[in-house]
């Protein structure tokens, strides 16, 4: 079972990854719309990318005004 | 299509066309890959009749508020036809805002009664702002589970009375819906829509876009939208065609519906319709040059087929490789909430694929103008729907001037606001605040905005007084937040930012602490209200006697200055 810490370094992986930025470029409580520069489409890609890594679903009402890595972790942690 | 010029009501109209396409499928809402249901008319009306009949049994009378606050899904619709045919006023929330947000709005619309889901409810149960909306007695809630603690809400699916509800009837004129078109901050904009507004929209949209029994209609935009409701709703069940609603928005489930589905019809904001065509064009780019060229002909072959007007039969099958991940079904793609720019709707018309752009307010009851296509305008926003009277009113040597539009689909006015309401509806014409002329075909052209609000590409209309609490006890002298294009006009509909405009204290400077404050405030707001940038002001803000601040006169303050130098990028 993983840590929340170890999750949200894999969401912020991931991210980086999806996005083509540099790993390490991104924090915990970064606002993702901001430091991505993404739209609500886009954020609901990285949204199905996650939701395959880890193996489980989220249903859109969990990530609703969430908008910084660390809640969107913890949501993730609290299905996993 | 029922003649609707025999009905006086929206409900009335609704039980009709129940009975009349009783054995049509009217809904089936999708879970990613899952079908979770499948609905007659028949059985549509099995599901909405005991809810109306407990509604009445609860003592909900003709008039009474009642408020949805859903995802798009069978249950909203279900939940509306009930309450229309109690005789309620139905007040579709969007389910997007915050709960503090949708408080506020439960509590100025009067609601009596909130349907919603259970996540929702979850995060409304634990917001403070429940307790000022004492006016919601009755909380229904959707797909709880088993040992969920409810509060004081009921669950949906219980709640049903036995024995026949009554059908209320209600007149052409009385109010049928509530709905906000913004204003979450300090003076909410409830348009009072009446049944003839709906009636008559409905009588205008479906004459271009007809729908009929087995026709589907991809259910995206929420509903509580105008535009959802109407085509998502109202529109295609008085035709007795079919709604789909997918409970998971991922591109690759939306992609997969429509050829799962046979979808005829979608209405999309301009975001998702730009990054379709994002989408298309690096499929394009990534054939081999030899592919390419073939595909470059065909395109150039339809484009002159379809010059004239659409020809679907053709374009199918000369661009196979196009419309078959559409469904092979698809007849139009609406799309509204937001200006689109004319690249984007040229891209999807060469292909063969229709796109109704349009444009339309809330307050004018969905829509004013559509593009017939006949023959396709990428410039302009269309023509006036049948019905509709529009005019330019004081236009400048150019022809532009603000779009005025009076008829029978126009609000009776905000809830609870003769004075804004006297300010949006002159002499029975509904004054737009866009600017617009009209080219020599009769085509509406619109050139950015005479009002203080902006549009974003998602379709949300954002009032900058409405965003200006998050930055309440900032450090300064005084702050206020307008749209730029406001300030500085711009020909242009797309590409809309705010701006805070900031007074510092004496002595003060624009700090890196300050700016982080701010920016720090900003991404608490949802990211389609967020300011882009600062303006800095050496003088007091222009005030009234009773000390608010003259917005009208501080926006030609900040126009003297250069835009260029005076917007600091937050």
């Amino acid at each position: 079972m993983r840590t929340l810490e170890q999750t949200t370094q894999e969401v912020l992986d991931l991210a980086s990854k999806h996005f083509n930025v540099p790993a390490g470029s991104l924090a915990p409580e970064d606002d993702f719309f901001k430091k991505l520069g993404i739209d609500s489409l886009q954020t609901l890609e990285m949204l199905s990318r996650l939701e395959n890594h880890f193996g489980i679903e989220l249903p859109d009402y969990e990530v609703q005004g969430v908008s910084d890595f660390r809640t969107l972790a913890s949501r993730i942690q609290s299905r996993l | 299509m029922l003649d609707l010029s025999k009905y006086q009501s929206i409900g009335a109209a609704l039980k009709d066309a129940l009975d009349e396409f009783s054995n049509e499928v009217c809904l089936i809402e999708s879970d990613r890959e899952r079908e979770k249901e499948r609905l007659t008319y028949r059985e549509f009306k099995s599901r909405a009749l005991p809810l109306a009949k407990a509604l009445q049994d609860a003592g909900f009378a003709a008039g009474d508020r009642a408020a949805i606050i859903m995802t798009n899904q069978s249950k909203w619709l279900i939940s509306a036809y009930a309450i229309f045919y109690a005789g309620g006023v139905l007040v579709p929330l969007d389910y997007k805002l915050t709960p503090e947000e949708q408080w506020q709005l439960l509590e100025h619309s009067d609601a009596r009664i909130l349907i919603t889901e259970y996540p929702i409810w979850r995060q409304l149960n634990a917001a403070e702002g429940r307790k000022a909306a004492a006016n919601v007695r009755t909380v229904l809630v959707t797909e709880a589970p088993p040992n969920a603690e409810l509060a004081e809400a009921k669950r949906w699916e219980e709640f049903q009375g036995s024995g026949e509800p009554t059908l209320v009837p209600r007149a052409r004129k009385d109010v049928a819906c509530i709905v906000y078109s913004s204003g979450t901050g300090g003076r909410p904009k409830g348009c009072m829509m009446t049944h003839e507004n709906y009636l008559e929209q409905c009588v205008a949209l479906t004459s271009l876009y007809p729908f009929s029994p087995g026709v589907r209609y991809l259910s995206i935009l929420p509903t509580n939208h105008a535009i959802d409701f109407m085509v998502g709703f109202f529109g295609p069940f008085i035709c007795g065609a079919a709604v789909v609603h997918l409970r998971t928005l991922r591109p690759e489930f939306v992609r997969e519906a429509f050829s799962k589905y046979k979808i005829a019809y979608v209405s999309l904001v301009p975001l998702v319709l730009k990054n379709l065509q994002k989408g298309l064009q690096a499929r394009f780019d990534a054939l081999p040059p030899g592919k390419r060229r073939i595909f470059d002909a065909l395109v150039a072959i339809n484009k002159a087929i379809t010059k004239g007007r659409p020809r679907l039969g053709i374009s199918r099958r000369l661009l196979k490789q196009v419309h078959d991940p559409f469904g092979g079904e698809l007849r139009t793609i609406i799309v509204g909430g937001a200006f689109t720019e004319p690249q984007t709707l040229q891209f999807f018309y060469d292909l063969g694929i229709p796109v109704a752009n349009g444009y339309g307010l809330t307050e004018a009851g969905t829509a004013i103008t559509v593009n017939d296509l006949r023959p396709f305008r990428a410039d302009t926003v269309g023509k006036p729907l049948p019905g509709m009277e529009v005019r330019i009113v004081n236009p400048s040597a150019d022809g532009i001037g603000e779009v005025a539009v009076r008829s029978r689909t126009i609000m009776s006015g905000y809830l609870n606001e003769p004075e804004l309401t006297a300010e949006a509806i002159v002499d029975g014409w509904l004054m737009t605040g866009d600017l617009g002329r009209f080219e020599p075909a009769g085509h509406l052209q619109l050139f950015g905005r005479k009002k203080n609000m902006i549009v974003t590409e998602e379709g949300k209309n954002i009032y900058p007084e409405d965003i200006e609490a998050v930055f309440e006890s900032l450090p300064v002298k005084e702050f206020c937040v307008f749209a730029a294009n406001y300030i500085w006009p711009q020909r242009s509909m797309v590409g809309e930012q705010l701006l805070l405009a900031l007074h510092l204290e004496p002595g003060q400077t624009y700090s890196e602490k300050l700016r982080r404050d701010i920016s720090a405030r900003n991404s608490k707001l949802l990211n389609y209200k967020r300011i882009h940038g600062v303006v800095l002001l050496d003088e007091d803000f222009p005030r009234t006697a009773s000390l608010k601040i003259k917005r009208n006169a501080l926006a030609e303050q900040i126009a003297k200055l250069d835009r260029a130098t005076a917007f600091l990028p937050i």
